[in-house]
């Protein structure tokens, strides 16, 4: 007894062939959509990969370029199969391909979920890179003369400017390295060297931010030194005021951007599986109701479509006698080798 | 004397209306790009409204968005013209209309042209109305407690950082102005009471600039106070150092901004007008080859197309008599009345 029929005349055949048709289009364009998508996440991770101690993992763009042509492709082919169908002639060289393109059909689909998994699971591991890499950017700030390092400056002046966003965690992260290269520090001043004389490294610490930390929208000058010195600035108690500096951490602001990317192309993923079974489902539909045309002369008599020619139960009995064969030929063969040996 | 006459038999023709409708309907598709472009202009030119003195500028973005609805409308219209014209029958309904149409249309096509002209020739107007817009913008720095200019400060260092410049001119507007309001100066230190004594306005001058000033991709962290003072500073003369601020005025980055942009829709448009001048051309051509095979029992002979049956300056005499008739008349009628009631 076959798997959900409906019974079909040639109007309703040819309907299922046109929609099903710009149903394939549809796809076409999501995976379209999917390619770009991959490689504009890929383009992002490039640029933000100084923040990532450039050792961040490209799977996912990857495979999500990967996915986007195999989807544009599969469903193109889809297409074309579907428009040919109500012709015969053209139907029947596509026929015989009919069956192993469904097969990879599905296989595409447990690939697609595969890479949704992937886009939601992955954001932890950008999570942990971040808060690894940060940390490093905010040390390697003032070598701006090592080579290699010479750009880390402006790559983290411009990240924090751009995510409004200042430190690892927030703004002390800063108090606790030396982002002032020693090319700029007076050592025979007492002020400096005191200070560098007042911890273990000797590293010249102190409690401000470099400028990029400033927020714009402050209705006082922007204070970036002496944050904590209360004194230093009139009318200025750095406990109870709003600082005029970004209060977010930049691991957070970066982390935030590249989960929302993340959740949308896994949410876009996810669509894209509904619409490719659906494609899968109207194209056995449309396969069966042709095949099970009585007359083959009279292309206006009824037909029946199906999903599966048995039962779902039967179908997948079927699979595994056919599996449990094929390993049987092998102890078969395996049996004649010991006997030839 | 007839202007560009040329034969059309009938496979030109039939040829003339098939490439018209397609040349019509890429026009169209011009005009909505003519459109879209001014829209985009003119967003452009209202984000940064705060730092223009007057809207003069908005008369490109305006013309240019009037212009491509007028030329949707125009394309739209020529494509329904060419599609009824080679069926005898249909064609004659549009007579009355065609003159008045072409008027119109070359009306707005002249008015594209001069949308193009304009973009170029604004430089001028544009620069005037940043250089006010930008003064007052550094003057009004500090109010951000004043109502209506409590964003002055924000939009300004915005602007600065985005398109990394510093000030009116350069970076020395800032030292001519008190940016610094007074709700953070303490009037009991000695060094504030000397630098308000030390001008005749009592404002607080400094030789220092905001934040937004300082330019990210320098290696040295950011000097934004004491730039003169050389001694304030270790291993620092400003007089031959780079200094790590943005050297550009804002009033020069704006300017070559919208420039650009300008130049590069000025330059689209002059196409999207080509496009539409032939489109019209071919109409008239078009219209005039059907017009000589109206009442004919035969439609397939050949016939002539021209521009214009007079010449040029009978034309323009032709369309100017009318409106200047109006107007003569009007006024002879009033001389006539105002002599009647003179008469006793």
């Amino acid at each position: 007894m076959p798997f959900m029929p409906v019974k079909f005349n040639l109007q309703k055949r040819v309907k299922l062939a046109q929609g099903l048709w710009m149903i394939y289009w549809l796809s076409v364009i999501v995976g379209i959509l999917i390619f770009s998508l991959g490689l504009f996440f890929k383009v992002e991770l490039r640029k933000r990969s100084e923040m990532m101690d450039n050792n961040e993992s490209h799977l996912v763009p990857n495979l999500l370029i990967l996915v986007g042509l195999l989807a544009g492709g599969v469903s193109a082919f889809g297409g074309k199969v579907c428009h040919d169908s109500l012709d015969p002639v053209k139907f029947a060289k596509w026929k015989p391909m009919l069956k192993p393109y469904l097969l990879l059909c599905c296989g595409f689909n447990v690939l697609m979920l595969f890479t949704a998994l992937l886009c939601f699971l992955m954001q932890f591991a950008v999570y942990l890179t971040l808060a690894e890499g940060l940390k490093n950017s905010i040390k390697f700030y003032k070598d701006t003369d090592t080579p290699g390092r010479c750009f880390m400056k402006r790559t983290l002046d411009m990240t924090q400017i751009e995510f409004r966003c200042c430190g690892n965690n927030n703004f002390r992260d800063w108090f606790e390295v030396q982002w002032i290269s020693n090319r700029y520090l007076d050592m025979s001043n007492d002020l400096v060297k005191d200070r560098v004389l007042s911890n273990v490294e000797g590293k010249y610490l102190m409690d401000s931010v470099p400028f990029s930390c400033c927020n714009p929208g402050s209705p006082r000058p922007c204070i970036q030194h002496h944050l904590t010195n209360n004194t230093a600035h009139y009318d200025y108690d750095h406990r109870i005021e709003e600082l005029n500096i970004w209060s977010r951490g930049c691991r957070e602001a970066l982390f935030a951007y590249f989960s929302s990317m993340m959740n949308s192309i896994g949410v876009l993923i996810l669509f894209t599986i509904m619409l490719e079974s659906l494609d899968m489902a109207g194209l056995k539909y449309l396969a069966t109701a042709l095949e099970t045309m009585e007359d083959p002369e009279n292309p206006e008599c009824e037909s029946e479509g199906f999903l599966l020619e048995k039962g779902v139960k039967e179908t997948f009995a079927d699979l595994f006698v056919k599996m449990k064969m094929l390993r049987g030929g092998n102890e078969v063969e395996g049996g004649e080798a010991a006997e030839a040996t | 004397m007839v202007v560009m006459k040329m034969k059309f038999p009938f496979q030109k023709r039939v040829k003339l209306a098939q490439g018209l409708w397609l040349l019509s309907w890429c026009a169209t598709v011009a005009g909505a790009i003519t459109f879209t472009l001014g829209c985009i202009l003119k967003t452009e030119l209202r984000r940064r409204a705060e730092v223009m003195d007057n809207s003069d500028v908005h008369v490109v973005p305006n013309t240019l968005m009037i212009v491509g609805l007028a030329s949707l409308g125009i394309n739209i219209f020529a494509s329904k013209i060419c599609q009824d014209a080679l069926d005898a029958e249909r064609f004659p309904r549009w007579k009355n209309m065609l003159k008045p149409y072409f008027a119109v249309s070359c009306f707005f096509t002249v008015l594209m042209l001069l949308a193009v002209i304009m973009s170029y020739a604004m430089k001028g107007s544009l620069e005037s109305s940043l250089k006010v817009g930008l003064k007052n913008g550094i003057r009004f720095y500090k109010d951000t407690d004043t109502p209506g200019r409590c964003f002055q400060k924000q939009n300004i260092d915005r602007l600065q950082m985005e398109f990394q410049c510093c000030g009116n001119n350069d970076f020395r507007d800032w030292f001519e102005v008190q940016w610094i309001s007074n709700r953070y100066l303490d009037f009991s230190s000695k060094e504030v009471k000397d630098r308000i004594k030390s001008n005749v306005d009592g404002r607080y001058l400094l030789d220092g600039v905001p934040f937004s000033c300082c330019n990210p991709s320098s290696p040295r962290p950011c000097i934004q106070y004491q730039l003169t003072n050389n001694s304030a500073h270790f291993n620092y003369e400003y007089q031959t150092e780079e200094l790590n601020l943005y050297l550009r005025g804002c009033r020069e980055a704006l300017v070559s901004y919208f420039m650009g942009l300008m130049n590069t829709i000025g330059a689209g448009v002059l196409s999207v007008f080509l496009l539409q001048g032939s489109v019209l051309v071919s109409l008239r051509f078009l219209q005039t080859a059907m017009e000589a095979v109206a009442g004919n029992e035969n439609t397939e002979i050949e016939t002539e197309g021209y521009l214009l049956e007079k010449s040029v300056k009978d034309t323009v005499m032709e369309f100017i008599e009318p409106v200047m008739q109006f107007f003569l008349f009007k006024n002879q009628v009033g001389e006539g009345s105002s002599e009647a009631p003179a008469d006793p």
